[in-house]
């Protein structure tokens, strides 16, 4: 009864500890930004155009990480860009999670017409080359954040539903399947109750990972143009915009996508540390 | 008239080749069957098929499945549910993959009883306790609060006849339950099973590929081949003188655990040759007629 595994001290806490700290930050950040942000992210003022970060000779005080072309603030385009990004990653993610992991479900567990119809549409719509797709989708729809999201989930629920229809046929095999069944459950109470929550810990990771997908796709849409209005600040434009001035003044680029960077890392590292919370054998 | 009445049970691959050929069998209450065959010849299917827990690929293309005297092929399914879930239980093969990894021992027990055939929770918490004594698992209440992953597997199978046996089943359907255990625990398990059957008198097809189980456990025996019975006997009349040559083969080839040396005795490729010769002309009849 006493297993040695409960008595091991994971180590993957560390990385859970160190996502969880970076978006936790990026959170509250993006919450409070209109106090947080040392200056208006969209006031300009050419004298001030591109300033280096503070620890470079002719920094301006005040502009921490610098300035842009038109003179405003990185730090507090970074800071409102945050929201944004954030935004869409928690809705498009759990959208796109619920909508995929949902017929996923479906077509694992019911097996039969629903898994033939599910799994032809799947094939298809992956057969759509998937950035030409949002593109055309957001130039259909018009740009706007509500249309980021739509792209988005219309795009990625295969990912969900493909790895959870694997996942719940495995599970639907199972022994405890036959037993749930034999003691006369229904087909729908045994998929919840007995096949989703050993599908969860799966469903997780494919969220968070899918959470820093939607991070880079908002941010492609904006570099393309496409994305939200133009005076709103988000990562990706700014990252465009940077790219117009790399050899002047690279930190217009560069904090934007360091930025980025954690920020998708740190989705799926959270996942993988989840996972390990999750999973009842890892316990 | 037998508890289970199995009559001219046909299941075949959907679009493709039978996989049981008027299979019939009976099971009377209170007693022991044993279904032997060999790998892949249907022993399983037949359980699924009483169970209704056949894969989507295998469809029943006819018999009749009388349990309780009711044809449960003729019910409608939620009706054909609840029959099986109140008189039926199933002993599943494999221990590791038959409790649900994600809930704890207690409600994998006793949701069942709650949910299903409407115990109060207290009734049905105090009825697992008493079955996990039964089953002689130490510390029932810390084993309750357990999840699958803490115990043992000799533990599990234990924990799953226990189960099997909580709704007060009529038939219980024990498919290859000692397969997955080291030679150690499945001697326990199986005096368990034997034990616990004859003292709640319930009918019991024990599915299994092992004539030394049979014989310690079954009163009658059906033998199985490419989904055919070829020879429906009392256990004492079957080890005495086998009447079918396959029959008679497979005593042959099994393993003497008092002469590990003599080797293996395969079934002999005449025998293979004219049982198969019967599967064919069953077939061809089966077609013309």
């Amino acid at each position: 009864m006493l297993d040695g595994r409960s008595l091991v001290r994971r180590r993957a806490g560390l990385r859970l500890w160190l996502s969880c700290l970076w978006l936790g930050l990026l959170g509250t950040v993006a919450l409070l930004a209109p106090w947080i942000a040392p200056r208006d992210p969209l006031a300009q003022d050419l004298f001030l155009g591109r300033m280096p970060p503070f620890w470079l000779p002719g920094a301006e005080p005040g502009f921490w990480l610098g300035t842009d072309s038109l003179g405003r603030d990185v730090l507090s385009r970074i800071i409102h860009g945050a929201r944004v990004a954030l935004l869409v990653a928690l809705i498009a993610g759990s959208a796109t999670c619920l909508i995929g992991a949902t017929l996923g479900l479906l077509a694992g567990f019911l097996r039969g017409w629903v898994d033939m119809v599910i799994s032809r549409l799947i094939d298809i719509w992956m057969a759509f080359p998937p950035v030409l797709f949002s593109i055309l989708l957001i130039a259909v729809l018009g740009p706007g954040l509500g249309s980021i999201i739509i792209a988005i989930v219309v795009i990625d629920w295969t990912r969900f539903a493909r790895v959870i229809r694997a996942e719940a046929m495995a599970q639907g095999a199972m022994d405890y399947v036959a037993s749930a069944r034999v003691a006369g459950r229904g087909r729908i109470g045994t998929m919840l109750r007995d096949i989703l929550p050993n599908v969860l810990p799966t469903m997780v990771v494919l969220l968070t990972l899918e959470m820093g997908i939607a991070v880079i796709v908002e941010a492609i849409l904006s570099f393309v143009n496409l994305s939200i209005s133009t005076d709103d600040p988000t990562w990706g434009s700014m990252i465009a915009e940077g790219r117009a001035s790399i050899h002047q003044a690279w930190w217009v680029l560069v904090f934007p996508l360091v930025t980025l960077f954690l920020t998708v890392l740190s989705f799926s590292q959270l996942g993988e540390g989840l996972k390990d919370r999750f999973d009842p054998v890892l316990r | 008239m037998s508890f289970l009445s199995i009559r001219d049970l046909s299941v075949r691959l959907k679009g493709g080749p039978p996989l049981l050929r008027r299979v019939s069998l009976e099971v009377a209450a209170g007693e022991v069957r044993g279904l032997v065959g060999e790998s892949g010849a249907g022993k399983s299917m037949i359980g699924k098929a009483v169970l209704g827990i056949l894969p989507p690929s295998v469809a029943v293309t006819g018999g009749q499945i009388l349990l309780d005297g009711t044809d449960l092929l003729a019910l409608p399914p939620a009706e054909r549910r609840r029959r099986i879930g109140a008189l039926a239980a199933l002993i599943p093969q494999d221990p590791l993959s038959a409790l649900n990894p994600s809930h704890r021992i207690g409600p994998q027990i006793t949701d069942r009883l709650v949910d299903i055939l409407g115990w109060t929770r207290a009734d049905a918490i105090a009825r697992a306790r008493a079955l996990l004594d039964e089953v002689q698992i130490p510390d029932p209440g810390r084993v309750l609060r357990a999840y699958p992953h803490e115990l043992s597997g000799g533990m599990r199978q234990r924990i799953l006849i226990a189960s099997a046996f909580a709704a007060a089943p009529k038939l219980i359907i024990a498919d290859e339950p000692t397969t997955a255990l080291d030679v150690t625990v499945q001697k326990q398990i199986l005096r368990l099973i034997a034990g616990m059957q004859a003292r709640h008198g319930t009918a019991l097809l024990f599915v299994t590929h092992d004539l030394g189980v049979v014989s310690k456990v079954c009163q009658r025996l059906s033998v199985l081949y490419a989904g055919m019975v070829v020879e429906d006997t009392t256990v004492a009349a079957f080890f005495a003188a086998p009447r079918h040559p396959y029959s008679a083969a497979l005593l042959a080839a099994t393993p003497k655990y008092t002469d590990p040396s003599a080797g293996l005795n395969p079934v002999p490729d005449a025998v293979i040759a004219a049982i198969r010769a019967e599967v064919a002309a069953f077939d061809r009849a089966a077609k013309h007629g």
